[in-house]
C-alpha cells in the first residue's frame, strides 16, 4: 500500500520543485562570487600560507638558531645548520624550507620561541623550476622584510587569543 | 701478584618505597635506590665523585626524620624506611627546583645543553609553569678558559661537580668556589685556562650548559645526532666512545662506560681528535706523482702504480728492496694483510714500532700484549714503578688511574729523564738524564739482586760490577719488595730510549726478582694488534718465528729501494726523521697509503692512495691489556677513500699473491683469529750489547701529547691548548749556565749533520746532561734521534 502511495506521490515531480525553488531562492540573493585578483576574500589572522623569517626593529634577525622548528616540521622540510657568529651569538648559516615538502601545518610558527619563522598571509607565489622551491634564508629574510608590517598587524590581533 | 682476601660485606636491610632491600652498610641511600631502578633527581650527586650533597635536589622523605634527607649523603640504617614519592619529599624536590630557576637563565634555545640537560628534563617534572621570582636575575661573567671548553657562568647551578673532578679525578685543581650564598661562582685559581689532559670531561659531567664543548659550539642539536659506538685509538687504552653523527659528519665524541678502560672518562686527545678529520690536506683521491706534479687519478691507476713500483723494487733488488713501515694505530686486519703482503713479496722488513730506536731484545720477546696486568689493576696496586714514563701525556686515562691508585694508598716511584709534573706524588724518584737511565736502572735491580739473593741474568750480571747502589736504589728496591700489589710501567720514553732493551731487560728482571708485573705502554693504539698480526720482522702471525728481516730503524738506515709507508708522515711519527727523510729521497720509489698528505710525504712519495680514518672505517684493535674490540664504521669514508684492509685486498690481488680474495671483513677477521691462535710464541734469551751511551749532552725527545698521531696535529682545537706544540730546547739551569746561554734566546742544536734554532728554555724539571727537544713538532722533525746525542751551542 504504502509503496503504491510512493509512486503517485512521484509522479507529482515534489523533489524536482523542492530543488528548483532553491535554484530560484539563490537567483534573487546577493551574489558572492568576487573577480580574483582584483577582489580577495577576507584571511584568518592566523592564515598559514608562504614562510617568513622576521627580524626585530633594529633589523636583527630573530633566528637564534634553536632548531625547535626543524625537529618539530612533520614534514622534514626544514634544514639547519648554525654556528658562531663572530658576535657570539648563536645563528643560522644555512636555513631551508623545501615548499614542496612543506604541509603548511604551522608547528614551525607555534615553535618558534622568538617569533621568528612565521606564515604570512600570502598565497599567491609560484615557481618555474624545482630547485626555486627551497626557500633559502635569504629569501625567507627577504619576504619577512616585505610583509612585516602585515604580520605584526595580524599578531597584534590575534594575541588575544593566544 | 697475590690475591687478595675476599672482604665480607656487612649489609643492612632497608624499605624504599615499600619495597625491602639489602645494602652494603655504609652506603648512601641513592647507591641503594639507583642499583634498585628506583629514580631520585640530582645535580651534584656523581658515582665516581666525592659527595658533596649541595643541590639538595635528591630529598626524600625517611621514616621518622624531622626533615627530608638529601639521599646522596644519607647513610643507610638497619630497618630505615625511605620515601620517594611521598608527598613531603615530592614537595621538597619542587622547592629545591623553584630555587635552582631563580637564578638560571631561561635561555634553552640559545643553550647548547638544551635538549641533552639534567635541570631542563628535571624542571619537567618538578617546576612550575611561571616563576614567581620576579627581581633581578644573577649575571656572572664568563672566563675564557682555553680552546676547549666554553663556559655561560650565569647558567652554572653550584654543583660543584666540575671542581671535584679536577682535584679528585684530574688532580689539578685548577676550579673552585668563590663567594657565598646567591654570590657564590665558580672560578679559575689564577684566571688561567683549564690545562688537564682530562678536561673535557667537565662538560659531560656539568648538569646545565654552564661548561660546553668550544669546537662543537652551536653545531648542532643532540636530538639531531646518531650516537655511533666506536673506540678510540690513539692510545692502547681503546677508551670508549660515542661519535655523534649527523648526515654522515662526525659532530662530537662523548664517553662511553666501560670500566676495564676508560670507565666514565675520556681524555681530551680522544675527544677533540676528530676535528682533525676533515683536515685541509685530507687525501681524497689516489695521487700519483709525475715529473714532479700530483695528478689525480683513478683507483684502478694508483693501485697500478703502487704496485708497479713494488714490483720493480722487488725484481730488481730482492726481498731487501722493499721496506714496510707502518703506523702503530691501525686495525689488526691492515697488519695481517700487509704483512701477508710483504712476505708474499718475499719481502722480511715490515715494521710498526717507528718511534723506538732499539730492537736487539726483539727474541727475547714473550708475547704480543704489552701489558702483563689488567688496566684495572693499576687501581689496586700498592707500589708502582714508573720508568721513563710521562704516564699522563702518553695515556691519559692510565694515569689517572695511577693516581687513584696513588689516592687508594700506593706509592709510585719513578726514573725518569724530565721531572714531569705529575699529579700524584712521587715517594722516590730518580730523575737523571736519559744516558745514565741504564745504569740507575741497573743500580735498582742490583739492590734488588742483594735483597732478595737472587742472581741477576748473566748480562746484567756483568754490567753490575762497578754500579754503586744508593740510598734511593736502596729505597726503590725495597718499597718494591715490600708490597703486594706491584707493577713496573715502563713508559714511551723508556721503549723510544736508545738503550730500549737495556730498560726493558734489567725492569723485567726487576718484575721477575720483586714478583711484580711488568706493563709496557708502546706508542699507537694498536701494538699489541701489530704484534699479533706479525708486523714485525722475525715475527709472523701469533708470533712466530719467521725469517729475520730489517727493523724499523734498519730500513731506514739501510735505504731501501722502495718504501710502502702505511697511514705515517716519516717527519714526525719516526725515531730519526732526518734519517728518514734521506733514506725516502734516496728511495727509487715511496708509495704512501694515507688519510692525510702533509708536505713531508707530497715531497717524498710517488704515489698515494687515500686511506679511511678510523672513524670511516672498521677493524679489530687490542688494548694495552690484549683485550681485542671490534670498531664500527661510525661514518662513511670520505671523497675516494677506502678502508685499509681494501686497499691491500687490491694490491695484493694486483701483485698476483694468494690470500687477498676475501669478500667482507668478517671473513678476513675469522681467518686472521683463527691464525692467531694457532700459533704459538717463542722466545729466547738474547745477548745484549754493553750499554753504551757517553757523551756529555743527550736529547729527551718525547713525543708532545697532541703530536702523537696524524689526527691529532690536525685537530686545531687540540693545537690551541697548552699542551700543543710549542718549540723551545729545555736545560738544566747548571748546563745552561756552564756554557753562557741565556734564556729565551735562540740557540742552535745540532745532531750530527742537522741543525735547527730553538729558543732556550731553563728547566728545573731537567736533570743535568739532558736536553729537552721534543720530537714531532714542525722544527725537531729536521733533527736526528728522538733519543741520542746533541749539542748545544750559543750563536
Amino acid at each position: 500500500m504504502q509503496r503504491i502511495m510512493e509512486y503517485l506521490r512521484s509522479l507529482l515531480l515534489l523533489e524536482l520543485l523542492k530543488g528548483l525553488s532553491l535554484t530560484m531562492r539563490h537567483m534573487f540573493r546577493p551574489n558572492i562570487t568576487i573577480i580574483y585578483p582584483e577582489e580577495k576574500t577576507p584571511k584568518s589572522v592566523r592564515f598559514r600560507g608562504l614562510h617568513a623569517l622576521r627580524r626585530y626593529p633594529n633589523g636583527e634577525e630573530r633566528c637564534i638558531a634553536c632548531k625547535l622548528c626543524e625537529a618539530v616540521c612533520p614534514a622534514l622540510a626544514i634544514t639547519i645548520e648554525s654556528t658562531q657568529r663572530d658576535d657570539g651569538s648563536r645563528r643560522t648559516t644555512r636555513y631551508d624550507i623545501d615548499l614542496f615538502k612543506c604541509i603548511f601545518c604551522g608547528f614551525c610558527e607555534e615553535s618558534c620561541p622568538v617569533d621568528s619563522i612565521v606564515e604570512t598571509g600570502c598565497l599567491e607565489y609560484h615557481f618555474e623550476n624545482r630547485e626555486e622551491s627551497i626557500m633559502t634564508k635569504e629569501k625567507l629574510l627577504a619576504i619577512g622584510d616585505r610583509f612585516e608590517s602585515e604580520i605584526a598587524e595580524n599578531r597584534k590581533k590575534d594575541a588575544a587569543y593566544r | 701478584m697475590s690475591t687478595q682476601p675476599q672482604k665480607v660485606v656487612e649489609t643492612v636491610n632497608i624499605e624504599v618505597d615499600g619495597q625491602a632491600m639489602e645494602v652494603p652498610k655504609n652506603s648512601m641511600i641513592i647507591e641503594a635506590t639507583d642499583k634498585a631502578g628506583i629514580s631520585i633527581p640530582r645535580f651534584c650527586y656523581h658515582s665516581k665523585l666525592s659527595i658533596a650533597a649541595n643541590c639538595r635536589m635528591c630529598l626524600v622523605d625517611v621514616e621518622k626524620a624531622p626533615k627530608p634527607m638529601p639521599a646522596c649523603a644519607t647513610p643507610v640504617m638497619d630497618g630505615m624506611k625511605v620515601y620517594t614519592q611521598s608527598r613531603r619529599a615530592i614537595d621538597a624536590q619542587h622547592g629545591v627546583m623553584e630555587f635552582l630557576l631563580i637564578n638560571h637563565p631561561l635561555d634553552c634555545p640559545i643553550c647548547d645543553q638544551g635538549g641533552e640537560c639534567e635541570l631542563q628534563d628535571l624542571a619537567m617534572g618538578y617546576g612550575r609553569s611561571v616563576s614567581r621570582f620576579s627581581e633581578r636575575k644573577r649575571v656572572v661573567k664568563d672566563l675564557d678558559i682555553g680552546s676547549l671548553i666554553q663556559t655561560d657562568l650565569t647558567r652554572c647551578i653550584q654543583c660543584t661537580r666540575c671542581v671535584r673532578f679536577l682535584d679528585e679525578i684530574a688532580g689539578t685543581n685548577e676550579l673552585g668556589m668563590l663567594g657565598r650564598g646567591d654570590r657564590s661562582e665558580i672560578s679559575t685559581s689564577l684566571a688561567q685556562g683549564i690545562d688537564s689532559e682530562l678536561s673535557g670531561n667537565v662538560i659531560d659531567l656539568c648538569p646545565v650548559g654552564a661548561l660546553t664543548n668550544k669546537p662543537f659550539r652551536f653545531s648542532a642539536r643532540a636530538w639531531e645526532l646518531m650516537a655511533k659506538p666506536s673506540r678510540a685509538v690513539h692510545d692502547g687504552v681503546g677508551s670508549n666512545l660515542w661519535y655523534h653523527t649527523r648526515r654522515g659528519q662526525v659532530m662530537r665524541a662523548v664517553p662511553r662506560d666501560c670500566e676495564s678502560a676508560n670507565e666514565t672518562w675520556l681524555s681530551d686527545r680522544d675527544r677533540y681528535s676528530h676535528f682533525g678529520l676533515n683536515a685541509e690536506d685530507r687525501v681524497l683521491e689516489p695521487m700519483v706523482k709525475v715529473a714532479g706534479q700530483w695528478q689525480k687519478v683513478s683507483w684502478d691507476e694508483g693501485i697500478r702504480a703502487a704496485s708497479d713500483a713494488l714490483r720493480t723494487a722487488i725484481t730488481a733488488h730482492g726481498g731487501a728492496g722493499l721496506g714496510v713501515l707502518m703506523s702503530a694505530s691501525v686495525s689488526t686486519e691492515e697488519y695481517f694483510l700487509a704483512q701477508r703482503l710483504a712476505r708474499g713479496l718475499d719481502c722480511p722488513n715490515i715494521d710498526h714500532r717507528l718511534r723506538e730506536q732499539d730492537f736487539s731484545d726483539d727474541d727475547a720477546r714473550t708475547g704480543a700484549v704489552a701489558f702483563a696486568s689488567s688496566m684495572t689493576a693499576i687501581d689496586t696496586a700498592d707500589t708502582i714503578l714508573l720508568v721513563g714514563s710521562n704516564i699522563r701525556h702518553e695515556a691519559p686515562i692510565l694515569g689517572q688511574r695511577v693516581r687513584k691508585a696513588w689516592r687508594n694508598g700506593a706509592q709510585v716511584a719513578a726514573l725518569n729523564p724530565v721531572d714531569w709534573n705529575f699529579h700524584f706524588s712521587l715517594s722516590t724518584k730518580i730523575i737523571t738524564a736519559p744516558q745514565h737511565m741504564v745504569t740507575e736502572l741497573a743500580a735498582v735491580a742490583k739492590a734488588v739482586s742483594t735483597i732478595t739473593s737472587k742472581e741477576p741474568p748473566a748480562f746484567l750480571k756483568s754490567a753490575l760490577g762497578e754500579i754503586q747502589v744508593g740510598e734511593t736504589h736502596q729505597a726503590m728496591a725495597e718499597m718494591l719488595l715490600g708490597s703486594d700489589n706491584k707493577m713496573l710501567i715502563l713508559g714511551q720514553t723508556a721503549m723510544a730510549h736508545e738503550q730500549a732493551s737495556w730498560l726493558r731487560q734489567v725492569s723485567a728482571w726487576i718484575a721477575e726478582a720483586c714478583g711484580a708485573d711488568l706493563n709496557m705502554v708502546p706508542d699507537g693504539g694498536n701494538t699489541t694488534g701489530a704484534a699479533m698480526a706479525g708486523a714485525l720482522p722475525g715475527r709472523g702471525v701469533g708470533g712466530s718465528e719467521t725469517d729475520h728481516g730489517l727493523d724499523a730503524r734498519e730500513m731506514i738506515a739501510s735505504a731501501a729501494k722502495a718504501y710502502l709507508l702505511w697511514g705515517i708522515e716519516p717527519e714526525f711519527d719516526m725515531a730519526n726523521p732526518a734519517m728518514a727523510a734521506k733514506a725516502l729521497v734516496a728511495a727509487d720509489s715511496v708509495v704512501a697509503v694515507s688519510a692525510f698528505a702533509g708536505e713531508g710525504l707530497k715531497a717524498n712519495a710517488d704515489v698515494i692512495l687515500p686511506l679511511a680514518p678510523l672513524a670511516e672505517s672498521e677493524g679489530l684493535f687490542y688494548t694495552f691489556d690484549g683485550q681485542s674490540f671490534a670498531v664500527e664504521q661510525a661514518v662513511s669514508t670520505s671523497g675516494q677513500a677506502r678502508q685499509g684492509w681494501k686497499i691491500l685486498r687490491r694490491l695484493g690481488a694486483e701483485l698476483e699473491l694468494d690470500g687477498f680474495s676475501h669478500v667482507d671483513s668478517a671473513t678476513l677477521r675469522d681467518e686472521m683469529l683463527a691464525q692467531i691462535s694457532a700459533a704459538s710464541y717463542t722466545s729466547k734469551d738474547v745477548e745484549l750489547t754493553p750499554a753504551n751511551s757517553k757523551g756529555d749532552l743527550y736529547r729527551v725527545g718525547d713525543v708532545p701529547m697532541y703530536a702523537a698521531d696524524a689526527l691529532c696535529r690536525r685537530s686545531e682545537y687540540l693545537q690551541q691548548s697548552v699542551h700543543a706544540e710549542n718549540a723551545f730546547v729545555g736545560l738544566n739551569p747548571d748546563d745552561a749556565g756552564s756554557k753562557g746561554l741565556v734564556e729565551g734566546r735562540e740557540v742552535k742544536v745540532s745532531q750530527g749533520a742537522e741543525h735547527i734554532m730553538l729558543p732556550l728554555q731553563i728547566c728545573d724539571e731537567l736533570p743535568v746532561g739532558a736536553v729537552w727537544v721534543k720530537s714531532a713538532t714542525t722544527v725537531s722533525s729536521k733533527l736526528g734521534d728522538s733519543f741520542g746525542r746533541i749539542s748545544v751551542e750559543a750563536t
